[in-house]
């Protein structure tokens, strides 16, 4: 188990979108993150940030012609915290309808396409809605409920068991927003764009062990 | 449920607000930094910052302005004004704008909008439009018509048409700013709001108008709009965005109301 060190937390880098906003939210609560896209160097991490932002194809090419997708399965083998944010949290699914992709299996279940009957909701769903914890996680600490957190999302995850989900959101049916397994955290919603409950949440994952009771 | 935004537009010019010569205590209300970081304090949903400034040389300054502000104020910082090519918007994104607003140039060419999509994602391509009424004609049949230049060069394109082709093109919200309103402080175009946001399936933010809290609770019902933007409103102090967000609330309007 890591000693919760701050010196050595690693941004993976898979060419999904501009990390530097997730590197300006740790830094804003004193974890000195770095951006990196060497997978040797991410199997040696203390703490990983796995966010992205694009699809669910280029993003697990990207991943795999780098050897990230190895080296982030051993990291969190190994009991290391890894926080998945948006596009992460939709590749640690076995399989994402967008692009119809094998995707990393770290959280059993399946990402799909909103398909909503009412057409004034709009798609991507973009934008604050609350987000409703459904099991208490140390990541989650302190998060009340009505704290609303920033989204912007056409797929959205099913897990497969009820045991990964942490917290849910509505848009026109409920969705988890939130899951876990392990020493493994991941939000469907943008916590380095959502005000002083986000860098709450990055704060706590800051200082998690990766143990989730 | 999603919350409606407010959203509030800074006009910069050579790094510094372009209002600011009004205002009776410049030094204070002048620094976009500061005031994106008061009104990120009060609770705005998201920022955006529109560059005015008239020589290229001096287009690097909001760059600087742009990471500062992304360095201190943590919600969705979109910025636009002179967007001509992925390159600008990549140096844009990189210094910490999340989403990119074209306008003119996209008029004049409109596959800038799709290259944008392909090179930062269609989420983040906002494509705002400047609107005025005309008559009705062939050209024109919804009698909304596109103008660039500050509203005064008419394109001959029709709003309506220019917005489904818009977001075909890959733009993953559009801006709404009408002409007509903008600087009335009479109330949003609630007609023109409405009928874009029923024609399209992504996001509207509607623009221009806005002079009483009033206003913002018209267009995120009747307007049908996801987001209103508010300028002077807010930049000469005779609201904050707390109340216009209490008085919301109050009216039933769904707003987030912690942060």
């Amino acid at each position: 188990m890591t000693t919760g060190a701050n010196t050595d937390t690693l941004i993976v880098d898979y060419d999904a979108g501009n990390l530097h906003s997730v590197a300006r939210a740790c830094h804003e609560v004193g974890l000195d993150a770095e951006i990196c896209a060497d997978p040797d160097r991410l199997r040696l991490a203390s703490r990983i940030v796995f966010p992205g932002v694009g699809a669910a194809g280029s993003a697990m090419r990207s991943m795999q012609a780098r050897g990230l997708d190895e080296a982030l399965l051993e990291v969190i083998a190994l009991g290391r915290p890894v926080l998945g944010i948006c596009l992460g949290l939709q590749i640690s699914f076995d399989y994402s309808e967008e692009n119809t992709t094998r995707t990393l299996g770290l959280i059993k279940g399946e990402v799909h396409r909103f398909n909503l009957e009412d057409p004034a909701l709009k798609i991507p769903h973009m934008g604050w809605n609350e987000v409703r914890i459904v099991r208490p996680h140390p990541v989650l600490k302190d998060i009340a409920a009505g704290d609303e957190f920033y989204f912007v999302h056409a797929y959205f995850p099913q897990p497969a068991t009820e045991e990964a989900v942490l917290a849910v959101t509505d848009y026109e049916h409920e969705f988890a927003s939130a899951v876990g397994r392990d020493n493994y955290v991941a939000t469907q919603f943008h916590p380095e764009k959502s005000g002083r409950v986000g860098l709450q949440l990055i704060a706590n994952f800051a200082q998690w062990d990766g143990n989730a009771e | 449920m999603l919350s409606k935004r407010v959203v509030a537009c800074l006009d910069v010019r050579d790094g510094h607000l372009a209002k600011s010569v009004k205002f009776v205590n410049t030094k204070n209300i002048g620094d976009p930094v500061e005031k994106a970081r008061e009104y990120y304090l009060d609770g705005l949903d998201e920022l955006v910052f529109y560059d005015i400034t008239a020589s290229s040389d001096k287009r690097k300054i909001m760059l600087d302005v742009v990471e500062a502000v992304a360095s201190q104020v943590f919600i969705p910082l979109s910025v636009g004004g002179g967007i001509r090519s992925v390159a600008d918007a990549t140096d844009l994104r990189l210094a910490g704008a999340e989403k990119i607003n074209v306008n003119s140039a996209a008029v004049k060419r409109p596959g800038l909008i799709a290259e944008c999509a392909d090179a930062i994602g269609n989420q983040n391509v906002v494509l705002s439009m400047d609107v005025r009424r005309t008559l009705v004609s062939a050209d024109i049949p919804s009698g909304y018509e596109i103008v660039i230049n500050g509203g005064r060069t008419p394109m001959g394109l029709d709003a309506l048409d220019w917005a489904y082709k818009g977001e075909a093109l890959g733009a993953g919200e559009l801006v709404v700013n009408s002409i007509d309103a903008d600087g009335t402080k009479e109330g949003y175009e609630i007609t023109l709001t409405a009928m874009l946001a029923e024609a399209v399936r992504i996001p509207v933010i509607a623009s221009g108008g806005a002079g009483r809290p009033k206003h913002l609770h018209e267009v995120l019902t009747q307007g049908k709009a996801d987001a209103a933007l508010v300028a002077s409103m807010v930049h000469y102090g005779e609201y904050r965005v707390s109340e216009l967000k209490d008085y919301l609330n109050r009216q039933g309007v769904k707003v987030r109301m912690n942060w």
